[in-house]
């Protein structure tokens, strides 16, 4: 099994899960403790708007997803602010929305699309050089916006009216991390597909949650099982030739599973 | 005495129902302001402006110091999650967010400050539980905490008498008897008695306000300025017990 670690594609996919696996371990702990995991949900559905635009455009389908990505992220959270929809009925308008688009404009596209079912389900073993690199970057300003703001970032996460008495910069923030969200939800897509992101984004979390119930040590421990799961996952998916995506997911599943019942037995 | 605050002419409310109405109110170093009045009449609308949370409709509020730890705010029922991963370090660490804005990083010093308060407070063997683990009082005490970590200049208050239990009132209230020798109090109250015996002055909230130089309410001024006295004490308190309400009476009837 370790001899794939000489092949490029391999080491490709191997750094990119683990920085992967950093980003959702992080933002992934946000979105749990803040409860918007539905709201990623939409995210990333309505995502897949973009992506078949851009594929019926020519254009980078990433780059597509994630224009759609930002949008349908600032939309909901500002819609449901400014209290005139409620927040899961703008989030199903953008969840079908979204994936009406897509699969619209990849009908209209001439010719077979090859590389749909890796948008849908994922595959992290066509990761490009380049997408390594534009994944370092984002894994970077992650970990960075994180350990300078983690304190602020879940203080008004925590009490939101609190915070807005003590005049802090808010916005500010909650515009950089929704941003984040977003972007990280896309980078995800490469790894997971656009189904398979949101177990990413909440089952580390789940497993450090049995354990932690602060969200510093929910920061890192969810960082750990995210890396940790996603590379066993990796190499398993690879050993027993299996696509990567489903079986990362079903590697947390298992070690949610066994720490679900050490806990009981302890 | 120094002027902290003032609200000219606000209007506010919400969406198209106005809630308060041209309503003045300047807020001094080392008042203690009780705000009563009828449930609807806009007693935490006014917090709310005060606290700069809900934007008037019109009419300004002024500044004269810093906004820098100027608020300490204990709300009615914090509405927030109980299962969010906080310890009560934590909330009380994020009272300091005004000092911090959300750039600088909270030191050591900063954590020690925790320790302390919480240690005054009753609650340092709770400091690393989750809050949602506490009790309603427990919870209230260590929202408290976080209200007064930084020295605000003004300590707003809504409804403490909902949340603060029998065994703790009599030490609450020299609290903030105390707290008062270092800022300004804000509290809104339905219990006329408490009112009565700690606060200052009196601010009557019904759609207007009306403010009182004493801590007395007389006849007289329930008639000028209607207030909705009879209200909020279910119409059932003579005036003259208020009158005679002090301390120690209040006191033994807690005991």
């Amino acid at each position: 099994m370790f001899e794939l670690l000489e092949y490029t594609f391999f080491q490709n996919a191997l750094l990119c899960t683990i920085l992967i696996g950093v980003s959702c371990g992080l933002i992934g702990t946000y979105i749990v403790a803040k409860r918007m995991v539905f709201i990623s949900g939409g995210i990333t559905h309505a995502s897949f708007g973009g992506l078949g635009l851009a594929y019926f455009l020519g254009l980078s389908p990433l780059f597509g997803a994630a224009v759609f990505a930002l949008a349908a992220a600032f939309c909901i959270l500002y819609l449901s602010d400014s209290k005139r929809f409620k927040e899961d009925s703008l989030i199903g308008i953008f969840w079908s929305a979204g994936m009406a688009i897509g699969v619209l404009f990849i009908y209209l596209t001439p010719g077979y699309a090859p590389n749909l079912l890796s948008y849908l389900f994922g595959n992290i073993l066509t990761v490009t050089g380049e997408q390594v690199a534009l994944s370092l970057v984002l894994c970077l300003v992650i970990v960075l916006f994180f350990a300078k703001f983690y304190r602020p970032l879940f203080y008004i996460a925590f009490d939101k009216e609190y915070s807005r008495t003590h005049f802090v910069a808010l916005n500010g923030l909650e515009i950089g991390v929704t941003a984040l969200i977003a972007l990280c939800i896309v980078l995800c897509m490469k790894l997971a597909g656009i189904i398979l992101v949101i177990s990413y984004l909440t089952m580390p979390q789940a497993i450090a949650g049995m354990f932690h119930k602060n969200f510093t040590k929910q920061l890192v421990w969810s960082t750990i099982v995210s890396c940790g799961g996603s590379i066993i996952g990796l190499f398993a998916s690879a050993a027993l030739k299996l696509p990567s995506g489903a079986t990362i997911v079903l590697c947390f599943l298992a070690i949610f599973l066994i720490c679900y019942f050490w806990k009981k037995k302890k | 005495m120094k002027e902290l605050l003032e609200l000219k002419g606000i209007t506010a409310g919400y969406e198209q129902t106005v809630v308060l109405r041209d309503v003045n109110l300047a807020i001094h170093a080392h008042d203690f302001i009780g705000i009563i009045g009828p449930n609807g009449g806009g007693k935490t609308t006014l917090l709310k402006v005060i606290l700069g949370l809900l934007k008037p409709f019109s009419g300004e509020i002024v500044y004269h110091v810093s906004k820098q730890s100027l608020f300490g705010y204990l709300p009615q029922n914090s509405r927030f999650d109980a299962r969010f991963p906080i310890s009560v370090k934590e909330v009380v660490l994020s009272g300091l967010m005004s000092e911090k804005g959300i750039f600088k990083a909270y030191t050591k010093v900063d954590r020690k400050r925790v320790e302390e308060i919480l240690e005054v407070y009753g609650m340092s063997d709770y400091k690393n539980r989750p809050i949602g683990e506490l009790s309603g009082g427990q919870m209230q005490r260590v929202f408290l905490c976080r209200a007064i970590i930084s020295s605000p200049k003004i300590l707003i208050l809504d409804e403490p008498s909902t949340y603060v239990d029998a065994n703790f009132e009599m030490e609450f209230y020299s609290l903030l008897k105390e707290l008062n020798e270092k800022m300004s109090i804000v509290m809104v109250s339905h219990d006329l008695g408490t009112i009565c015996s700690y606060v200052k002055t009196i601010a009557c909230v019904n759609g207007g306000l009306h403010y009182h130089e004493s801590n007395l309410i007389t006849p007289e001024q329930l008639k000028l300025y209607n207030c909705p006295i009879e209200l909020i004490s279910h119409g059932t308190v003579p005036h003259r017990v208020l009158l005679e309400h002090d301390e120690t009476i209040e006191n033994k009837r807690i005991q």
